[in-house]
């Protein structure tokens, strides 16, 4: 018998890693703490913490183990966990808008008619939806810049294909599980393939080559494939023709 | 610029360092060479202060030219190796005079050898570090034909060697509780601290499996687990429940059960050890785990004291192997006879 878990609760991870887990289930509520959480332990400075980072649900710190002791650290998250209820936390400052030009169906998204009747939507409305909602960049992980984008209402929680798609495009937008992600490189997967976008999200000549931050939000502009091709003539950013503006 | 030119290599050469920490949240994973203690042993043997991006070669090495003075060394797992077609030794410093030729054959005993160079990697850094990250789009797999940019020192310091040590053979890799061992019944956590793993041929920078006779080590609730941070030595069960141990170019984030986590004194061990070599691991507790990582920076500490100059120059030596120097420092073939 497994006893269920209390949340937050804070774990050691590896040997100089410590874990802050808000929830096991991914929601509005468990990402926000996550994002919050990082900000604030961000702003600590404490001098033994070496990188920070939110996952879907949790915030994660790596720190020197010859600085603090993993009892000491326990405690000084203890406190910060305290302060307010993180669960309905304002979220970081900085975080920008992006609305992303993207194609829907036919051969840029092969699998939208099947992923429309999986959330028993027509076609056209399954689009409708999709470039209207807000969406939040709930982490960056699996590729470099790869973000995970939602959530989607509950119809959309179509599950994992059991056969892997041997390779997407970069810039692929695909769905499951109330999210979506947009390919940072070709890439295969499980998740079914609806559009594609010319939105660069990992640009290792740059400067700073991740374009997304976990917290920032995206909304996704439905173009024609003529549109996508003149982008990507064009661009030379990276951007695919998005839009970006800061949250105020 | 002048350098080391590839004139032919095995398809798993890459230039690692350390490895680029920090970027995490950002989706990218560490990468960095797969056997850190082999980078702290060319820094003792080449007198670097801090570890140096050397070239990590997988199983098999490459045949390569000097075009320019300079002192490399061999560290790792060991590979067969010839100067201007003279033999060689492991653990060690040589010279390449301009035009030599450099020929590194396939491993004898674990996986990963290195090789490094007094004057340093030269190519540029991206975010700290000069580590390719293949499956991050970062860098590439090194190619005939490319050309090794060194910096300046072509100071001569070769003759200096290091005693090999036994991480080569597999046996007791020492783990930790990870944020998702209580998932495991107590059951199948003692099953696994009991069972005895071989390591499969299937593996690279990403993580290797470990084959085992037995059913598959399963997680309650594994299928509904989110996805969650992973650290480099986590060990995954994946859909067939056999393990599979995330190495430096791991994701970032994963969603299988991960049973326990490879403390950073073993994974050199680990990822040194060969397909079909034996391993058991064996769970310790937190405090013993920071213990073992204290004995292990005390060791690499301590590595430059034990360099210790070779009779002779090997590089001058013909059929080095032949030669009983000093035991374990030469013969490439020491280690690989013990299980």
């Amino acid at each position: 018998m497994i006893l269920p878990n209390i949340f937050p609760a804070i774990k050691p991870v590896g040997i100089n890693g410590m874990l802050v887990q808000f929830s096991d289930k991914l929601n509005e509520s468990s990402n926000r703490a996550a994002l919050s959480f990082c900000d604030a332990i961000r702003q600590q400075n404490w001098p033994c913490v070496e990188e920070i980072s939110s996952t879907l649900a949790s915030a994660y710190l790596r720190f020197d183990i010859q600085k603090a002791s993993h009892e000491e650290l326990t405690q000084d998250l203890q406190r910060l966990l305290h302060n307010q209820n993180w669960y309905e936390a304002a979220l970081p400052q900085g975080r920008r808008h992006l609305e992303i030009p993207c194609v829907f169906g036919g051969e840029y998204g092969p699998q939208l008619e099947e992923a429309a009747a999986a959330a028993k939507l027509s076609t056209q409305d399954a689009i409708k939806e999709l470039t209207s909602v807000r969406t939040r960049v709930l982490a960056v992980g699996f590729a470099p810049g790869q973000p995970y984008l939602g959530q989607l209402g509950e119809h959309w929680n179509i599950p994992r294909l059991t056969t892997l798609t041997r390779q997407v495009p970069k810039g692929a937008l695909i769905v499951a599980i109330k999210q979506l992600i947009i390919f940072t490189a070709p890439s295969p997967t499980g998740w079914r393939h609806i559009g594609q976008c010319a939105f660069d999200c990992f640009r290792p000549d740059e400067l700073n080559p991740f374009a997304l931050r976990p917290g920032d939000e995206v909304s996704l502009r439905d173009i024609g494939a003529k549109d996508l091709s003149q982008i990507k003539a064009k661009d030379r950013t990276g951007n695919g023709g998005a839009t970006i503006s800061p949250i105020l | 610029m002048s350098g080391l030119r590839i004139t032919s290599c095995g398809p798993t050469l890459s230039i690692q360092d350390m490895g680029r920490p920090g970027y995490l949240e950002q989706g990218l994973s560490i990468s960095g060479v797969a056997d850190q203690l082999a980078l702290y042993e060319a820094g003792a043997l080449l007198s670097h202060n801090e570890p140096q991006a050397a070239i990590e070669m997988a199983g098999i090495g490459g045949a390569f030219k000097a075009e320019t003075d300079m002192t490399i060394a061999l560290t790792g797992a060991s590979m067969k190796a010839s100067i201007d077609s003279t033999q060689v030794g492991w653990n060690a410093t040589h010279f390449l005079s301009k035009g030599s030729d450099l020929k590194i054959g396939g491993v004898q005993n674990g996986v990963y050898g290195y090789l490094s160079f007094r004057a340093g990697i030269s190519t540029k850094p991206f975010l700290g570090s000069r580590s390719a990250h293949l499956r991050g789009g970062i860098g590439k797999a090194l190619q005939a034909g490319e050309l090794i940019p060194l910096g300046q020192d072509n100071a001569n310091t070769a003759g200096i060697g290091l005693n090999s040590d036994k991480r080569f053979c597999g046996g007791v890799i020492r783990i930790v509780p990870s944020v998702q061992s209580a998932l495991f019944s107590q059951q199948e956590q003692r099953r696994f601290a009991n069972t005895v793993f071989i390591r499969s041929s299937r593996g690279n920078r990403m993580g290797v499996a470990f084959d085992f006779e037995g059913d598959g080590f399963a997680a309650e609730g594994q299928l509904s687990i989110l996805s969650e941070i992973i650290a480099v030595g986590d060990i995954q069960m994946t859909g067939d429940g056999r393990p599979f141990v995330l190495l430096p170019e791991c994701q970032t984030t994963g969603g299988y059960p991960r049973i326990g986590t490879v403390i950073p004194a073993d994974l050199p061990k680990l990822v040194q050890t060969a397909p079909g070599k034996k391993v058991t691991f064996q769970m310790i507790t937190l405090p013993k785990a920071l213990d073992a990582q204290k004995t292990f920076e005390d060791d690499i500490k301590r590595l430059s004291e034990m360099a210790f100059p070779l009779l002779r120059d090997p590089s001058t030596i013909n059929d080095l192997l032949s030669y009983q120097l000093i035991s374990g420092a030469i013969s490439a073939t020491a280690d690989s006879k013990e299980s």
